[in-house]
């Protein structure tokens, strides 16, 4: 590589578009005639995964639009790359045109693909947060909560990130939110009776 | 965290009596299966799926439940229709189809039930995407939970609405999101300006939309009041707005501000507005939104160029007092806000002098006083020296800045210390003199064992390079090139090549750092080093016996780097003379003998790890050496001659010859037009001739013959009787010698070296050599090396004659010779009568 050699040259030729300039979303932006290629908007998630150790999925969150098929490539290319990272490895690495940042909380992984102008730093206390909150709703979380409980952490997940972005900083207000959804819910279940959960209504 | 325990749901989660294989035999009759069979609780389908053996056992457990859940779902069971949707959502979370789940998440969404919307609409999020139409059909419904006014399922439709929304939907819905951005609840206002901001990306043109909204977010907090209806028209607003914001008291404040900032740093300018309905929540948002706005419309980046004072003295405040114990982390209060308004900052002071003076002060101030302690604060001070990076600051903050990656290099937290790396890799170019402050930091991170470190560190050290410092880096990225991991190697080695060319100090520098290259990874350069080192060493007159030596001492240790041994073959060649005088100066005295020379090459021609290339050079080198290395030893060149292939063509044409050794023909092939008639003629010629032939004495081996014939034609081992040569013409110092082989694989076949040698004053020019045999025999020409023989012992002609006796006749020569000495022409045709028996016998 010559000396002084741009370190994201490949990621500056990459066409952008009005998507978010996800590769694989863009063809359906251009085709549809919108705007020219800009600045990409700042801080913005364009995915976060979970998953253990030995590779299973447990929670996926997209915030572009992509079909299933490339999801499942994407998540198999990921926890393969991940995985077969030493643990004294820093956290973050360069992915087609973007940046993974990941951390191991216990046997979980938690996986984030920002883009390139984003600060990886923040990313890192953004999962912090959010292993947080997993803690404080569950007490003390371990991987078999957010198995059996995966529709919460994903309510969670929700009241704390909304379209990739931050929406709520106090941890109180978050669990708040969920704690009166939760008892929405229950309200919503406890009339019904013993007869009703066999189906006899 | 996430390190404890077993389940939690004991007793409760287990139906009892309750089996994976009762569902199976059940579920036949739908029916039936309604009425006495309960569906499987999520919990207890996770239980199971859990306890799967093998993966068999997991997709007959799955496969089992879909069915159940397609039945389920048929008979349009309204009231276990959340639980089967999350039970299908979690079959899709392991990888499994689920997309008959999509109407059933529109059916749930639509029910009046918290519960089965909250699931309704986690499951929209999951399994529907804008590539199928069916994600079109909730529009309908989330515009009328959005106009609802319950908060939490405003939440879920919001929510919903960020993360699948399409350009469509987002036409459709915009309206709604607007009305809600201004409205009294933080929860929803909150989430809607996010969604507004998911809008514009999809939508560009909704900016128009969204701006006064916005603008007015900012402007509520200013005045603390609550806002008039949002406007819809983007000019006729942002007139207003650009009214309002514009007033002499508003300049007087941005001004006042402005100056306050610049005057006093420590001290925070009184809070000018406050506003009890700006949470931090909403803040955030606003901030996002607008970067988002800036981003997409050059209209909205000039009109939030007013705000920067405004913005300033949030995050002044932030840095200051912080917001409360709630939104900190590790003693940096709220660093989300702080690195988003500071994001903000850089969109809005690019490319802006006066924007960016307004905000100098702050973002010294940020860099200076931030905690870095902890990951928090160092994410806040990293976005601060990519804001000060990006806009118009002032040259001692860019220095600043370029100091704290410096000081970032220091960190104990790898990541860190790779966010320095990468960011420094992109100033090296515009902040080259501060960067280069930091070379024996960077340099330190070469050592780093994580590769994705080192390799950023090797890229910005090559960057450093220049001519003042290239000798003291080259040392470093040296010792680097030996003990690097693999994958970096063929870079850094480039890398060294390249900076050596750019700021190499002298010549012999400059061969050296090439040399050390080529013999520590010699493997990894790129082809054309090797062309630019010959080069570079054939143009340093001077450094050609230094240069040879360094090479033979080279090769001599390790003959498996292709590309040194190629250049060293190639120096050898070229200046094998200069190896052998032994008088170089520059490097301690080195006794060579030309028979190790040839050793070496030998070995080179040998070693199975040599390419084609390698061998094509060593094999030049010693045709070369044939001619500069003269004397006695030019006998031992010929004998260390090794083979250059076994088998392969050659083999081929063996057999081919074999077999028409059976049928001679008349006429003996020949290889070239002119040869052709006069051949016939010497045939003639030699058909008259008869007898015996004589066996003359050998004479005087001649040199330089044999080496031909071994470059052409292999043969292995040597004959063990070799035949001796002959002298067969000899006229006013031109020679002319016959050299005989016959392979001992092939006794049918004759290899005659013709070698033509003029130790007269006298050029030989238009030199031309023809032969006739026996018709019984076979005879084949091969073209002559040249057709000059230059005065005094100049390089001699060799010729190589194959000739095919499979009967062992009597062999017959006639030779005809054609050439020009002392500008007369001359020719000879003559029988060679003294050949000896062993070439026939």
């Amino acid at each position: 590589m010559p000396a002084g050699f741009p370190p994201h040259s490949t990621t500056a030729s990459l066409p952008q578009h009005s998507d978010r300039g996800f590769p694989f979303a863009a063809a359906a932006a251009a085709a549809a005639g919108q705007a020219p290629p800009r600045p990409r908007p700042a801080a913005a998630m364009q995915f976060m995964l979970l998953f253990s150790r030995q590779g299973k999925l447990r929670l996926q969150k997209w915030y572009v639009p992509l079909s299933d098929k490339e999801k499942k490539k994407i998540t198999r290319e990921l926890v393969q790359t991940v995985l077969a990272r030493k643990p004294k490895m820093c956290s973050f690495l360069e992915w087609r045109d973007l940046k993974i940042v990941y951390k191991r909380y216990a046997s979980l992984y938690f996986c984030c693909a920002i883009e390139d102008q984003d600060n990886e730093l923040i990313t890192l206390e953004i999962i912090h947060r959010y292993v947080e909150l997993l803690d404080k709703y569950f007490g003390s979380v371990c991987e078999l909560d957010i198995i059996f409980n995966f529709e919460k952490a994903y309510f969670i997940l929700d009241e704390f990130l909304l379209g990739g972005e931050v929406q709520e900083t106090s941890k109180k207000n978050v669990l708040k939110a969920i704690e009166q959804a939760d008892l929405l819910q229950e309200e919503a279940e406890t009339p019904r009776s013993v007869l009703e959960e066999i189906g006899l209504t | 965290m996430l390190n404890r325990k077993g389940r939690r749901w004991g007793a409760d989660a287990c139906v009892v009596g309750f089996s994976g294989g009762g569902v199976g035999a059940e579920f036949g009759d739908p029916l039936r299966e309604r009425m006495v069979v309960p569906s499987l609780k999520l919990q207890d389908l996770i239980e199971e799926i859990r306890g799967a053996k093998t993966q068999a056992q997991e997709r007959e457990v799955i496969q089992k439940e879909c069915a159940h859940i397609r039945a389920s779902f048929r008979d349009g069971d309204p009231v276990h229709r959340h639980r089967q949707l999350a039970k299908l959502l979690y079959v899709h979370m392991l990888g499994y189809p689920a997309h008959f789940g999509q109407m059933e998440c529109l059916k749930l969404i639509a029910s009046s039930r918290f519960t089965d919307k909250r699931v309704g609409y986690l499951g929209a999020m999951l399994l529907l995407d804008e590539r199928h139409d069916a994600h079109l059909l909730i529009t309908n419904s989330i515009k009328n939970d959005l106009s609802q006014g319950i908060q939490p399922v405003q939440g879920l439709a919001l929510c919903t609405l960020s993360t699948m929304g399409s350009a469509e939907m987002c036409r459709d819905l915009a309206p709604e999101v607007e009305k809600l951005l201004l409205q009294p609840s933080p929860y929803v206002r909150k989430k809607a300006i996010l969604t507004a901001v998911h809008m514009i990306r999809k939508v560009p043109e909704l900016s128009s939309v969204f701006l006064p909204p916005c603008a007015q977010l900012l402007h509520e907090r200013h005045h603390g009041k609550a806002v008039g209806p949002p406007i819809l028209c983007f000019r006729s607003m942002d007139r207003r707005i650009e009214n309002r914001m514009g007033t002499p008291a508003h300049r007087r404040m941005v001004v006042h501000t402005h100056r306050h900032t610049r005057n006093r740093l420590s001290c925070p300018w009184p809070p000018p507005f406050t506003s009890p309905t700006l949470t931090p929540g909403i803040l955030l948002g606003t901030i996002t939104l607008i970067t988002e706005l800036c981003e997409r419309s050059p209209a909205a980046l000039r009109h939030f160029r007013k705000v920067v004072p405004q913005l300033v003295h949030i995050l002044r405040t932030l840095v200051t007092m912080g917001y409360s114990t709630e939104h900190s982390i590790s003693g940096v209060s709220d660093p989300f806000l702080q690195v988003q308004i500071l994001r903000l900052l850089r969109i809005l002071g690019r490319n802006h002098e006066e924007s960016s003076e307004t905000m100098n002060d702050l973002l010294a101030q940020v860099a200076t006083n931030t905690d870095t302690s902890r990951n928090a604060g160092n994410a806040v001070l990293f976005e601060t020296v990519l804001t000060i990076m990006d806009i118009r600051s002032a040259a001692g903050l860019r220095v600043l800045a370029v100091n704290i990656l410096g000081r970032f290099l220091l960190n104990s937290d790898r990541n860190i210390r790779y966010v320095a790396l990468t960011s420094l890799l992109r100033l090296v170019q515009s902040d080259h003199s501060a960067v280069q402050r930091h070379r024996p930091t960077v340099v330190e991170c070469l050592r780093e064992t994580d590769a994705s470190l080192s390799r950023r560190a090797l890229e910005l050290s090559l960057a450093l390079v220049n001519s003042s410092n290239v000798r003291a880096m080259m040392q470093e990225l040296q010792a680097f090139l030996e003990s690097c991991p693999p994958d970096l190697r063929a870079d850094c080695a480039s890398g060294i090549l390249l900076a050596a060319e750019r700021f190499a100090p002298t010549k012999r520098w400059h061969i050296d750092t090439i040399l050390h290259v080529l013999t520590t990874a010699g493997t990894h350069v790129r082809d054309d080093a090797v062309a630019n080192l010959t080069q570079l060493i054939g143009g340093a007159q001077e450094l050609h016996a230094y240069s040879v030596r360094r090479l033979y001492n080279a090769l001599a240790e390790d003959i498996s780097q292709q590309p040194l041994v190629q250049v060293a073959a190639w120096c050898i060649g070229e200046y094998g003379d200069l190896l052998l005088a032994g008088n170089c100066e520059e490097i301690e005295p080195l006794q060579v003998d030309e028979e190790e020379v040839l050793a070496l090459l030998e070995k080179v021609l040998q070693s199975h790890m040599s390419l084609p290339a390698t061998r094509g050079y060593a094999l030049t080198a010693l045709m070369k050496l044939s001619t500069r290395l003269c004397g006695d030893n030019k006998a031992a060149i010929l004998e260390k001659m090794p083979l250059v292939e076994r088998d392969g063509p050659q083999a081929d044409e063996e057999a081919k010859e074999s077999k028409e050794a059976a049928q001679l023909s008349e006429a003996a092939p020949v290889p070239t037009e002119p040869q052709a008639s006069q051949l016939l003629d010497l045939l003639d010629l030699l058909d008259g001739a008869s007898g015996d032939v004589q066996h003359p004495p050998p004479l005087d081996p001649s040199p330089g013959g044999a080496l031909i014939h071994l470059l052409d034609l292999p043969c292995v081992p040597p004959p063990p009787a070799p035949i001796p040569d002959l002298k067969v013409f000899e006229r006013e110092g031109v020679q002319l010698n016959l050299s005989f082989i016959r392979p001992p694989e092939n006794p049918a076949l004759l290899l005659i070296t013709v070698t033509a040698t003029n130790f007269s004053e006298g050029d030989v020019t238009h030199f031309i050599c023809q032969a006739a045999v026996p018709k019984s025999l076979q005879l084949q020409l091969q073209a002559p090396s040249g057709n000059t023989v230059p005065a005094r012992g100049g390089l001699p002609i060799t010729q190589l004659f194959r000739i095919l006796n499979p009967n062992k006749a009597p062999l017959r020569l006639k030779l005809r010779l054609t050439y020009d000495h002392f500008h007369q022409s001359v020719q000879e045709i003559f029988e060679v009568n003294n050949l000896p028996v062993e070439s026939w016998q």
